[in-house]
């Protein structure tokens, strides 16, 4: 296919390999931020090309994965409600609450349907006027956009049966969170190419200076990801430490304007909590004080929740890459796809799902 | 006592509606109704003789089977509920033949008489039925099939999905053919029958939910020819299975467990057409894990892989058949994929429901 098979090509992704392999002297500790990335890597067996003195740990960039228990189970109680219609990104339906999931609610007979965008979530507000309609509005700097659209559309047509759960979550404080951490053993980051797109790079560079790491905004072909670790690589033996953009085709370092409005048009920054990290300060993004009426959690009191983890999941430190999912002890054996314990094991983008999909066995 | 009359206009007994354009409960009471909507669609369609007799059971004599003989027979049920009813490339009722046929013949039968129950919503337009049925009977004669026994139930309102169809076929299996998911050897070869994903994503796409428009037709098709026309070339077939649900990543699990034989593919061997390859693309889905209908997998011996594979490109529901993989030893029972950098990777069995990326 046109613009990926270029990218995929053997004879460059063997280029790419002996270059990298020529220039690294040492062993480096790069981490990817996204999930997708995590799973290419995983999907082509990037991993098993690399010297082994390049070690990749896989950052928390994946949506599902850090979404936190509280807000899984506010889902949960919302979804569960008569005369409500939840709409969600798919993934989301497997990811295991306190007390089950929302394709279990579903089976009870809630009304949960999986949508695209959160445009469709319009559609089905205005299609059923006698029904609340709320949309699980999660993710990073990619899925922001669209999600802040729907409210202004909303607003827009006056839909009163429209309101959001929002839960979204910014990738420059967790870098900083996982870069001051005291355990930290990145060297050298992998930035997410989609979320750059949106947001550009700019917010990257007081990153690099600060805490003295290359960053390095990368693609998700092999190609992609393999000229992102030996522009990183080349960085940390030079010991530079600048951001840079080996994603050209797509990014730049403004990114998207009118993406970047339309979220602050609707969202302010916000505290907000990482499934098995923690709260991280300024890390997420809710509603505007005067769109509030769009916002799910005060539509529908849900009460109070005191979300159960489950206590053999690692995945917090595992999102950190403190540790691989192959080192979890519940891997494979008590956690697996079908039976996650985390949300890690759930997503088309969660590292363990990528590790047990791929078959990195321990 | 005052005088009153009474006129009478006409005839007061008010004449039931004949229903006979919507499906109500009626169809499915076991009376007259009933035995109109048989009588008018499925005998008229359906028309063979042991249908035709009217007994509770269609009776079959197992000695005159035009044609195909055989000690074993292979029996195989299957249940269609599909949305929508119709889709690019087929509808409920082709698909109801047509995957119950390709179930028999995966044993190398010669798939004979088919029997179909219909659960029918009360409100389902006949006229949708009689397009449902007209499908099948297309389909039917295509597999060179007789639907020699059915039934018919209605149920309320809102209680199915306009109408799902149960389809039992029987085959016979030619005494010296024995053909299994058990079956495949150390030093096999698989051999895709053509390109995948072609109906998962046609469904997909019609369904309309994911808002995207595709040129892609559901490929689905009774195999049967196929199969005899590989038979004919070599008795050496150890497996055949058409990767329906779960996709091509799936049967071949399937097979390696059964077989407890590691299988090997090659990637880039596995035919995907553009239009697929870049649905999967956009929707963050494997092309491997998506649903064929008219698609097989073949486990041959080696020394007989090319003359399968001929027999197979001679035909037209083979004419991309590919070599994909190779069985190896009875180590692990698994399935890896060598990708074109010379790495591997486990191809795993699909585990729920396939959902799309969210960016």
């Amino acid at each position: 296919m046109k613009f990926l098979e270029e990218y995929r090509d053997s004879t460059l992704v063997q280029a790419a390999i002996d270059e990298i392999s020529r220039t690294v002297s040492q062993h480096w500790v790069l981490m990817e931020i996204c999930g997708g990335q995590t799973h290419s890597i995983m999907k082509y067996g990037l991993d098993q090309l690399l010297p082994e003195n390049i070690e990749l740990v896989h950052g928390p960039g994946c949506p599902v994965c850090v979404t936190s228990l509280e807000m899984i189970d506010k889902a949960l109680a919302i979804a569960s409600q008569p005369g409500v219609i939840f709409t969600s990104y798919g993934d989301m339906l497997r990811v295991p609450g306190s007390y089950g999931d929302l394709f279990s609610v579903r089976a009870s007979g809630g009304d949960i349907r999986v949508v695209y965008s959160s445009l469709d979530a319009i559609k089905i507000a205005q299609e059923n006027p006698d029904k609340q309609v709320v949309f699980f509005g999660i993710g990073f700097e990619t899925t922001a956009p669209a999600n802040a659209m729907s409210v202004l559309h909303a607003q827009k047509l006056g839909l009163e049966n429209y309101s959001m759960l929002v839960s979204h979550v910014r990738v420059p404080p967790a870098m900083h969170a996982i870069l001051g951490s005291p355990s930290n053993r990145v060297q050298g980051f992998l930035a997410a190419g989609h979320v750059c797109t949106v947001m550009g790079y700019w917010e990257y560079l007081p990153i690099a200076q600060k805490y003295q790491v290359p960053i390095v905004v990368t693609g998700f072909e092999p190609v992609d990801i393999l000229q992102g670790i030996l522009v990183a690589i080349q960085e940390l033996e030079q010991k530079t430490y600048n951001v840079q953009n080996a994603y050209s085709r797509v990014v730049n370092q403004a990114g998207n304007q009118a993406a970047q409005n339309t979220i602050h048009q609707v969202f302010v920054e916000c505290d907000q909590k990482w499934r098995g990290i923690g709260l991280i300060p300024n890390s997420g993004w809710r509603l505007k004080p005067e769109l509030k009426d769009f916002d799910a959690e005060r539509r529908f009191n849900v009460g109070e929740i005191t979300p159960q983890e489950s206590t053999l999941c690692i995945s917090g430190i595992i999102l950190q890459g403190l540790t691989k999912p192959v080192d979890c002890p519940a891997f494979g054996r008590q956690c697996t796809p079908e039976h996650p314990l985390g949300a890690t094991m759930v997503s088309s983008e969660g590292a363990c799902a990528a590790y047990y999909r791929y078959g990195r066995s321990r | 006592m005052t005088d009153s009359t009474v006129t009478i206009d006409g005839v007061c007994c008010p004449i039931p509606l004949l229903h006979n354009e919507r499906i109500v409960m009626g169809h499915g009471s076991g009376g007259r109704m009933s035995f109109d909507l048989i009588r008018t669609i499925f005998l008229t369609s359906f028309d063979n003789q042991i249908l035709g007799v009217g007994d509770d059971a269609g009776a079959v004599d197992v000695h005159s089977i035009a044609g195909v003989s055989g000690k074993r027979l292979a029996i195989s049920t299957d249940s269609h509920v599909v949305t929508p009813l119709f889709f690019p490339g087929g509808d409920i009722g082709r698909l109801a033949v047509c995957g119950t046929v390709n179930d028999v013949a995966m044993l190398g039968a010669t798939p004979v008489y088919l029997t179909t129950g219909f659960i029918l919503e009360e409100g389902l337009e006949v006229a949708v039925l009689q397009k449902v049925v007209q499908s099948m009977c297309l389909a039917a004669s295509e597999a060179d099939v007789k639907i020699i026994a059915g039934d018919t139930k209605v149920v309320q309102n809102g209680k199915a999905d306009g109408l799902y169809i149960n389809t039992t076929g029987i085959g016979i299996i030619p005494d010296d053919i024995y053909i299994s998911g058990a079956n495949a050897q150390p030093g096999d070869v698989i051999i895709l029958s053509g390109s995948i994903g072609d109906h998962g994503i046609a469904v997909l796409a019609a369904r309309g939910e994911l808002n995207f428009d595709t040129q892609v037709v559901s490929d689905i098709a009774p195999l049967n020819s196929l199969v005899a026309a590989m038979l004919g070339k070599t008795r050496k077939i150890h497996v055949l299975r058409d990767p329906t649900r779960g996709g091509l990543a799936t049967s071949l699990n399937e097979i390696a467990q059964q077989s407890q034989v590691e299988l090997t593919l090659f990637e880039g061997s596995i035919p995907v057409k553009p239009a697929v390859d870049a649905a999967c693309e956009m929707l963050g889905f494997d092309p491997l894990y998506v649903a064929n209908e008219g698609k097989l997998i073949a486990i041959v011996a080696r020394e007989e892989a090319d003359n399968v594979l001929s027999a197979m490109k001679n035909h037209p529901l083979g004419s991309d058949a590919a070599i994909i993989g190779t069985v190896g030893d009875k180590s692990a029972p698994r399935v890896v994929l060598k990708t074109k950098y010379g790495t591997t990777r486990l191809v795993d069995m699909l585990s729920g429901e396939m959902t799309p990326r969210i960016c």
